[in-house]
């Protein structure tokens, strides 16, 4: 059935967004307290983009399509030999971003109706988060590198916008600023790579580039290396992962469905986005391949050492994201982008619904709390326990969502986060082979923590007795529909978004394999992945059925799918009987669990030899060179302009006498001349 | 015969003309009223006169005639000069110089 594919609307993705972005602006300058417009505008155009980007799914489902279609709106930068048009590409690759994006992003918009209703600056929010989607549909559509950066930078803004929401918090407006400040070090990484690849290839859009890099670049040279890898670090600055990770904990001072929608679902995916779609430059450089799974193994088992012992709910979350995030990147550094890509999306679903599901419980606490004047802590899972009493809806959205992030079947996270741990191990091939094999074992290990800490925020927030105290418990109370049932859905998503990629040795297993999918991923996201998949193989070798230490596809899911269990039950037994206390009566954690708690000290330890040093070297260069050198020179100047002019000043009496006197020793001296 | 110089009348004017002038000179340095500078000015002028006519008779009439143009020049001077001194006692009450030294700095 192959028929000609014409994008529908293409442009109007990005545009709705936007103008609700400008519409939601100009209430929140002109009528702050109008409730109305951002309420249907703000998640509408949203929706309507997620229509639309759904159309164009339906028509390009039915076609074949080998090469993106690129849509050229205006020539942006014509500059000598370099053209930049403002252009959107459509593939299959592009288009499952932005359907991921418009979707989840509506759903938390929707929730934000509800979480923000009783903010002052509801229009304000409502018009940041469509800015955000606008950026972001830029960034997934963007058909050359610069119109991505755009939506790169823009992303950054918004979450920097967003984060610093309530900027009269000293504290929330300093995790803006971290935010920003860690991500500029991120896009440094990326335009250099940006320009590495105008000077060696004179182009800077996808099409071009990627079918002259085989060419233009020899396997695993020089350049592409450092290309790649300065890509990579523009990568951990957007991705949260080592050694940028820190802004993202420090995200969640932003209000809780930004936190859902930015910092876990689709921006900070956005590096793992960029390193599949510079597949080809990724798969040319093994070095830098190796350095991406590297990093993202070492991280997602390094963020999950951490979560373990947190108390806030939210930052609990946060650091399961960083780790998520490594594990995609171990999945796209490893040459596996379809898994990559696979668990970006599930993850998107069940991380989004642990997110707004923690901020339906956030939101009950703030509001118990409200009504009776306490200032408790209303994040800290110290003072939760037993909500499932009160929050029954809740409870089990996010049992749904734990048992898919923790990889248990049949839920999202068991097909795909087991899918990156085992392409980790089947393409341990090649002269690399020992590294992966490395990175499959700390993936391993990550996902036992990642049950543990996810079955551990459970307990803590939903079992057990109330710890809220006797006058709160009286005011926890559900969340409304309009924040539950962005909830359901997501909640449904969670559960079915992994069948869609059902790999084959699953599907011939007794009883887990009756899922009726095939591995609809990967054949969809083929058509953009092929040349790369093509040069990993001719230079690596074809990856392998058998893992490390023996034990094909199906036997590592079904031994990952029980130590999940195994896990979820062991802790969930163990916590249980454990008796915690309020925030207000707990001690500080001590021992190794302290070291956790203070997350090994990382930003203690970047205070130290980077930030402090920093100020240092700006402290000299104000009082030094600003004040002592540059000011001294200009001050310098202009004080000797004044003493000469005082000098000359005081012959200027003002006395007729003195000038008449003046003039005839004139007189007389030329007159002397003349005369002698 | 004679022990003393000769008395003439052309370098008597001459002597005449240089000591007025100097005395003008003087007053114009030393003297803060401004009627008593005008009067040295004009003694200055009339010095020059003094000399120009004094001249004349050895070089040619040409002297004479520029007397005339001075003595027209300093009627039209000491006319608007007055004007000016009787508007700055007006504003002032004064008409020591030392007192106007607005134009300075």
């Amino acid at each position: 059935m192959e028929h000609q594919f014409e994008p529908t609307l293409l442009w109007a993705i990005a545009l709705l967004p936007l103008l609700g972005f400008i519409g939601n602006g100009i209430t929140a300058f002109i009528a702050p307290g109008r409730k109305v417009i951002p309420t249907l505008l703000g998640p509408g155009v949203v929706g309507l983009a997620f229509v639309i980007a759904g159309l164009n799914f339906l028509g390009l489902r039915g076609a074949e399509l080998h090469e993106p279609i690129v849509q050229s709106y205006w020539q942006w930068m014509p500059v000598g030999s370099l053209s930049i048009d403002a252009a959107f590409q459509l593939d299959q690759l592009s288009l499952l971003m932005a359907l991921v994006v418009t979707g989840v992003g509506f759903l938390i918009h929707v929730f934000s109706v509800g979480y923000m209703h009783d903010d002052a600056g509801y229009a304000r929010y409502f018009s940041y988060l469509n800015l955000f989607v606008f950026f972001m549909v830029v960034l997934v559509l963007g058909a050359s590198y610069p119109v991505m950066f755009v939506g790169w930078e823009g992303v950054g803004l918004c979450s920097y916008l967003l984060i610093g929401f309530w900027f009269r918090d000293r504290e929330k407006a300093d995790a803006g600023k971290k935010a920003f400040i860690v991500n500029r070090i991120g896009d440094f990484g990326f335009l250099v790579a940006m320009l590495l690849l105008f000077s060696n290839l004179g182009a800077l859009d996808f099409a071009t580039v990627f079918a002259a890099a085989p060419a233009a670049f020899p396997y695993g040279g020089a350049v592409v290396t450092a290309l790649t890898l300065f890509l990579f670090l523009g990568a951990t600055g957007k991705s949260a992962q080592i050694p940028l990770y820190i802004w993202l904990p420090d995200a969640m001072a932003g209000p809780t469905p930004v936190s859902a929608l930015i910092h876990a679902a689709t921006m900070v995916t956005a590096g793992v986005y960029m390193v599949a779609r510079s597949s080809v430059l990724f798969a040319l450089a093994p070095v830098s391949m190796i350095v991406v799974a590297g990093v993202g193994a070492f991280t997602a088992l390094f963020a999950a050492t951490i979560g373990l012992i947190q108390y806030d709910i939210k930052k609990v979350l946060a650091y399961s994201t960083v780790s998520q995030l490594g594990y995609m990147l171990i999945g796209v550094g490893t040459g596996a982008y379809a898994a990559g890509i696979f668990h970006l999306m599930t993850h998107a679903f069940f991380k989004a619904l642990l997110f707004l599901g923690s901020g339906a419980v956030i939101h009950a606490m703030h509001h118990a709390y409200h009504a009776t004047h306490s200032h408790e802590d209303a994040q800290d899972m110290r003072n939760m326990g037993g909500l499932r009493h009160y929050l029954p809806k809740t409870w089990i959205f996010m049992w749904i969502a734990t048992l898919a992030i923790a990889g248990v079947w049949p839920f999202a996270g068991f097909f795909s986060k087991d899918e990156i741990i085992w392409q980790a191990a089947a393409r341990a091939v090649g002269p690399f082979a020992n590294w992966f094999r490395v990175y499959w074992l700390l993936a391993l290990a990550a996902a036992m923590l990642t049950a543990f800490y996810m079955t551990r925020l459970m307990i803590m927030t939903f079992h057990g007795t109330n710890r809220t105290g006797e006058q709160e418990r009286r005011h926890l109370h559900e969340a409304p529909a309009v924040m539950w049932v962005p909830l359901a859905v997501l909640a449904g998503l969670s559960v079915v978004g992994g069948w869609l990629n059902v790999p084959q040795a699953i599907k011939e297993l007794p009883v887990l394999g009756w899922i009726p999918s095939t591995e609809w991923v990967h054949e969809w996201l083929h058509p953009q992945l092929v040349a790369a998949d093509e040069i990993i193989a001719t230079h690596v070798g074809e990856a392998t059925h058998q893992a490390p230490l023996g034990g094909g596809e199906a036997f590592w899911a079904l031994l990952s799918f029980a130590l999940a269990t195994a896990v979820i039950l062991a802790s969930a037994a163990w916590l249980r009987r454990r008796r915690v206390l309020p925030a207000r009566d707990s001690a500080e954690p001590r021992g190794f669990a302290s070291v956790l708690y203070h997350k090994w000290y990382v930003d203690e330890i970047y205070d130290l030899i980077v930030v402090r040093p920093v100020l240092a070297v700006s402290r000299f260069c104000w009082r030094i060179i600003d004040q002592g050198l540059i000011d001294g020179v200009v001050n310098g100047a202009g004080f000797s302009a004044r003493a000469f002019g005082w000098v000359g000043a005081q012959l200027q009496t003002g006395q007729l006498n003195t000038y008449a006197f003046a003039a005839v020793l004139g007189v007389l001296l030329l007159l002397g001349f003349v005369i002698f | 015969m004679n022990t003393l110089p000769q008395l003439d009348p052309a370098r008597l004017s001459l002597g005449l003309a240089a000591l007025l002038f100097a005395i003008g000179v003087a007053g114009v340095l030393f003297r803060r009223n401004a009627i008593v500078l005008f009067m040295c000015i004009e003694l200055m002028l009339n010095a020059v006169n003094l000399a120009f006519v004094a001249l004349s008779r050895s070089i040619d009439i040409s002297g004479q005639v520029f007397v005339f143009f001075v003595m027209t020049v300093a009627a039209a001077e000491a006319a608007v000069g007055l004007a000016l001194v009787i508007a700055i006692f007006r504003h002032a009450e004064t008409v020591d110089m030392k007192h106007f030294t607005l134009l300075r700095w």
